[in-house]
């Protein structure tokens, strides 16, 4: 981990800038959920914030991702407009989707952000063909595949790895370890020590970080992208986090050990990093909560938005099936 | 408006024969051409793994490359999330399962994904790719080789379903389901790929049923095999007096209810023939809006043919009397007669 490059000073703070986003927006969430205003099944992604926020410094709107139901961390941190997506998960027809799709199904094609799945494992496949795509296009785009480590557990994990690295495909696939797939520890479910060390069989790279460290996500992060635009293939990068939510919001949590969940919320990645980016001289307490505000600011602005906006007529359900409207 | 036809054998004599297989292959090569955006991927589709365990896509890898026309690993769920994945960042694949049977290996690609994503995208996401497949009984394939699904792909919202019946349309409906901006599900006939025919090179609308052959006592709707075997019957039953139209139905779903309504309204009788499991097949549905279009001018219950709730059997005798017949169809048609 010594040899991956570091995050300059300004990239730093750009990763907080998106993990904060992330916090914030799903802090305010929760409580719209919690006062009756938005209903949806929401699996929450705080803890998770500084994987996707230490990659998206990487990428740009050309490289692709897909992720899964938890998925609102890799959204934000690629860009997805927080208008859009409040709207979205309000069901309304300014959303993203029309209100179509949810908080499951989140897509901007703009931002490179191609599918979010409900079914686990099934972003990896995708990616895969993303990445054909991508290979054809011959523009250096990557294909990013967010998955959990549950997902490495399903049959289309295998395929797709086997297939991007016969292909030499540009794809990064992210496996975010937060230790436990629905209400089953990933001790349970698996016989090896790392997710990463799977890699080894299909011939490409793997490897087990922090998730949690900026330093150590966004060097692994920048090797792979890196390796994927030269050309050399695809990696597997296994992110170890926590989820502080649980599986599902609002579950009773009984199946957690206890004494790794208080460690992890000693761990919160965010305050740590906030308190770094102070120590090391990068931004004063002052500009934090400056750049916090305007966050808050504009997450007000975005919900206000999405519940004044109308909901979709019933003729949406004729649209969409096809190209083509159904008579 | 329909604008279906009632072909004929083509009588310009440059119209060239091939079989299924050709004409399939035919319409890969054209598409290839024509747009630098279609794809095929599959097991065994490139030319060192001797272009399809069929040959239906020989000689592709050699002229387009094999960055184009991929060999893959026997891996169902990646080669269709590799097409979607393709066909999001817009390109055209053309993917090949090479048995309909092992498509359930790829239902949650197919299902989940390939037909659902431009719904819960908004619209802002498409899947314009073509997953071919072949079937069907005869050939003693017995219970995992053999089988007809397209009702499960029909109840399912997004994703299109075309069966062709022969070459012609074979070509014609291909070079339609690459250009669809949906995914299309492309249904071959296995026991009839090598029959040859007159293929024209005419692309076929998606959506649009052909009069086979015109009559006026009772109507046959059928797709795929069961097109020759109706056929074949009206012919039979000519000779006795009886006067049967045959609808090729092409396309299943969507499918083309205005053809079917208006030839039931002219015989006001009905038998739909599938080689699938009779039981919850398309038959139910098609015989079901026939009932409530046209109540008032049936004759009689609409029939329907379809195979025996089992399994595709392995044993000969049993495998015929598995799938419909050219004599079960005639007694379906006789019944409605009565």
């Amino acid at each position: 981990m010594s040899n991956y490059p570091k995050p300059d000073p300004a990239t730093l703070l750009e990763i907080y800038k998106k993990a904060a986003l992330i916090k914030l927006n799903d802090e305010r969430i929760i409580k719209q959920m919690m006062a009756g205003k938005l209903v949806m099944p929401y699996y929450s992604p705080r803890g998770q914030e500084i994987i996707p926020s230490a990659i998206s410094v990487s990428l740009t709107d050309d490289d692709y991702i897909c992720t899964i139901y938890r998925g609102i961390h890799d959204m934000l941190a690629k860009g997805f407009p927080l208008d859009e997506l409040w709207a979205e998960l309000a069901g309304r027809v300014t959303g993203t989707c029309k209100g179509k799709g949810g908080p499951m199904h989140l897509t901007c094609p703009d931002k490179g952000m191609m599918v979010t799945t409900g079914i686990v494992g099934s972003s990896m496949p995708i990616a895969t063909g993303l990445g054909w795509a991508a290979k054809l296009d011959g523009k250096n785009r990557v294909s990013i595949a967010n998955f959990g480590d549950g997902a490495s557990n399903i049959g289309a994990f295998h395929e797709s790895l086997n297939m991007a690295a016969v292909w030499k495909l540009p794809v990064i696939f992210v496996c975010q370890n937060n230790l436990y797939a629905e209400h089953t520890s990933v001790a349970y479910s698996r016989a090896i020590d790392r997710i990463s060390d799977r890699a080894a069989g299909y011939g490409m790279p793997g490897v087990t970080v922090n998730g949690n460290d900026p330093d150590e996500m966004y060097g692994a992060a920048k090797v792979a992208i890196d390796r994927a635009r030269a050309g050399e293939g695809p990696t597997l990068i296994e992110a170890m986090t926590f989820r502080f939510n649980g599986h599902l919001l609002g579950e009773a949590g009984h199946y957690m050990d206890k004494g790794l969940y208080a460690q992890a919320q000693k761990d919160d990645p965010m305050p740590i990093l906030r308190a770094r980016l102070i120590a090391d001289g990068i931004a004063s307490e002052a500009v934090l909560a400056t750049l916090e505000a305007d966050i808050d600011a504009r997450i007000d602005v975005a919900l206000a938005a999405a519940y004044d906006a109308p909901f979709p007529d019933v003729t949406e359900l004729k649209r969409d099936v096809f190209a083509e409207e159904i008579a | 408006m329909t604008d279906t036809t009632t072909t004929t054998a083509p009588a310009d004599a440059k119209v060239k024969k091939m079989t299924a297989v050709e004409a399939i292959n035919l319409a890969l090569h054209d598409a290839m051409e024509a747009d630098a955006k279609v794809l095929v991927l599959g097991e065994e589709v490139a030319d060192p793994q001797e272009g399809g365990v069929m040959g239906v896509t020989k000689g592709l890898s050699t002229k387009f490359g094999e960055d184009r026309v991929k060999s893959t690993p026997i891996s169902e769920q990646a080669i269709i999330g590799a097409a979607i994945g393709a066909a999001v960042g817009g390109y055209k694949p053309v993917a090949e399962i090479m048995l309909m049977n092992f498509v359930t290996v790829a239902m949650d690609m197919i299902i989940n994904h390939a037909a659902k994503l431009r719904f819960m995208s908004g619209g802002q996401t498409g899947v314009p790719m073509v997953i071919r497949t072949m079937t069907g009984a005869g050939f003693s394939t017995g219970g995992q080789h053999s089988d007809y699904w397209e009702a499960w792909f029909a109840h399912s919202p997004g994703i299109k379903v075309v069966a062709p019946s022969n070459p012609d349309d074979a070509y014609g409906l291909m070079r339609a389901a690459i250009d669809d901006p949906d995914p299309v599900l492309f249904i071959e006939n296995l026991p009839s790929y090598w029959t040859p025919a007159p293929v024209t090179k005419q692309i076929i609308p998606i959506g649009k049923a052909r009069i086979a052959r015109e009559g006026s006592d009772v109507t046959v709707i059928a797709h795929s095999l069961m097109v020759t075997h109706s056929l074949a019957v009206a012919e039979k039953l000519a000779g006795e007096g009886v006067s049967v139209e045959v609808i090729d139905l092409r396309t299943i779903s969507p499918w083309d209810k205005e053809t079917v309504l208006a030839s039931v309204r002219k015989t006001g009788r009905a038998v739909v023939v599938h080689e699938a499991v009779k039981q919850f097949g398309i038959g139910a549905e098609i015989a079901s809006v026939i009932t409530e279009e046209l109540w008032g001018t049936l004759k009689r219950p609409v029939e329907r043919v379809g195979a025996a709730f089992s399994s595709v059997p392995f044993s000969k005798p049993l495998e015929t009397a598995f799938a419909p017949q050219p004599d079960t169809i005639a007694a379906a048609i006789k019944a409605a007669l009565a």
